[in-house]
């Protein structure tokens, strides 16, 4: 029964894993496009 | 339908289903009477396995797509793939020991579909690591779309491994011919997972692809950051 609960828990585990994975890659890249935006206006700002 | 309503039912779907594969795998389906109740980790490993032979299927479309096309889009699709591949081929080798080992007494074995299944997990790696070492996206796609296509050769042997030679792991179960077969509900619980897991599979793939098209836009703004400076 150990292995049984073992094999689903690692399933899970690994599809919760990925799941927080691409969330928290997305927000970063999410951020970063914040980031250049600024960058690009204050550029056109300052020309 | 938009595409925002169309993932909020697809997660709602498929985490339905998620509960409900479950639901089957360990109350519904019978207890199988050999091996008892470790067999119930077939719901879980069998979608598993399929979703990663998909993943290589997937990435074999987008690979070919790539080299006739020159579109990155189809790239895009390609790398998602796989590391959703990665995952779920990963999964299904974790599982398979987790039940070799109370049914067979040993955790692993070098038989033609454990070895050509453990090969195809190196692949995924191998195709993953090619595209970190190189910058360029168009040689990056390029490269990637040729190992992409060479490593679909494994897809068939790991598919038909169990049927070609004899193997410690099990003969197919569904469609294996005379003597096989399943219990009318195992078989059902079956299709179950194996249909919320190709619904996973969507799931993320849409969610994957979204993250890649975000990474190009990023690398265009970085582009264009450059040229201003």
């Amino acid at each position: 029964m150990t292995n049984l609960f073992l094999a689903y828990a690692v399933v899970w585990g690994v599809l919760m894993g990925y799941l927080v994975s691409i969330a928290s890659r997305q927000k970063s890249l999410r951020r970063e496009i914040a980031t250049l935006k600024t960058l690009l206006e204050q550029k056109d700002q300052g020309r | 339908m938009n595409s925002s309503r169309f993932e909020k039912s697809l997660t709602l779907v498929t985490a339905v289903g998620l509960i409900a594969t479950m639901y089957g795998a360990f109350l519904w389906a019978p207890t199988e009477r050999t091996m008892g109740d470790i067999q119930r980790i077939f719901y879980i490993h069998v979608p598993s396995a399929w979703n990663a032979l998909l993943a290589f299927i997937v990435i074999f479309i987008g690979s070919v797509a790539y080299l006739i096309t020159k579109d990155l889009k189809w790239d895009r699709l390609a790398v998602a793939s796989a590391e959703i591949g990665t995952i779920f081929c990963t999964a299904f080798l974790a599982t398979g020991p987790l039940w070799a080992k109370p049914a067979w007494g040993i955790w692993w074995t070098w038989d033609a579909r454990l070895t050509s299944s453990l090969i195809l997990w190196l692949m995924y790696l191998g195709y993953l690591l090619l595209r970190d070492f190189l910058e360029d996206p168009q040689r990056r796609a390029t490269l990637a779309a040729v190992f992409g296509i060479f490593a679909f050769v494994d897809v068939p042997i790991v598919y038909f491994s169990i049927r070609l030679w004899r193997t410690q792991h099990p003969q197919p179960v569904v469609m294996g011919g005379e003597g096989s077969g399943l219990d009318p509900v195992m078989f059902k619980v079956l299709m179950l997972s194996w249909a919320v897991f190709s619904l996973l599979f969507v799931l993320l793939m849409i969610l994957r692809m979204r993250l890649e098209k975000t990474r190009t836009e990023v690398q265009h703004l970085r582009r264009a950051v450059m040229l201003q400076s």
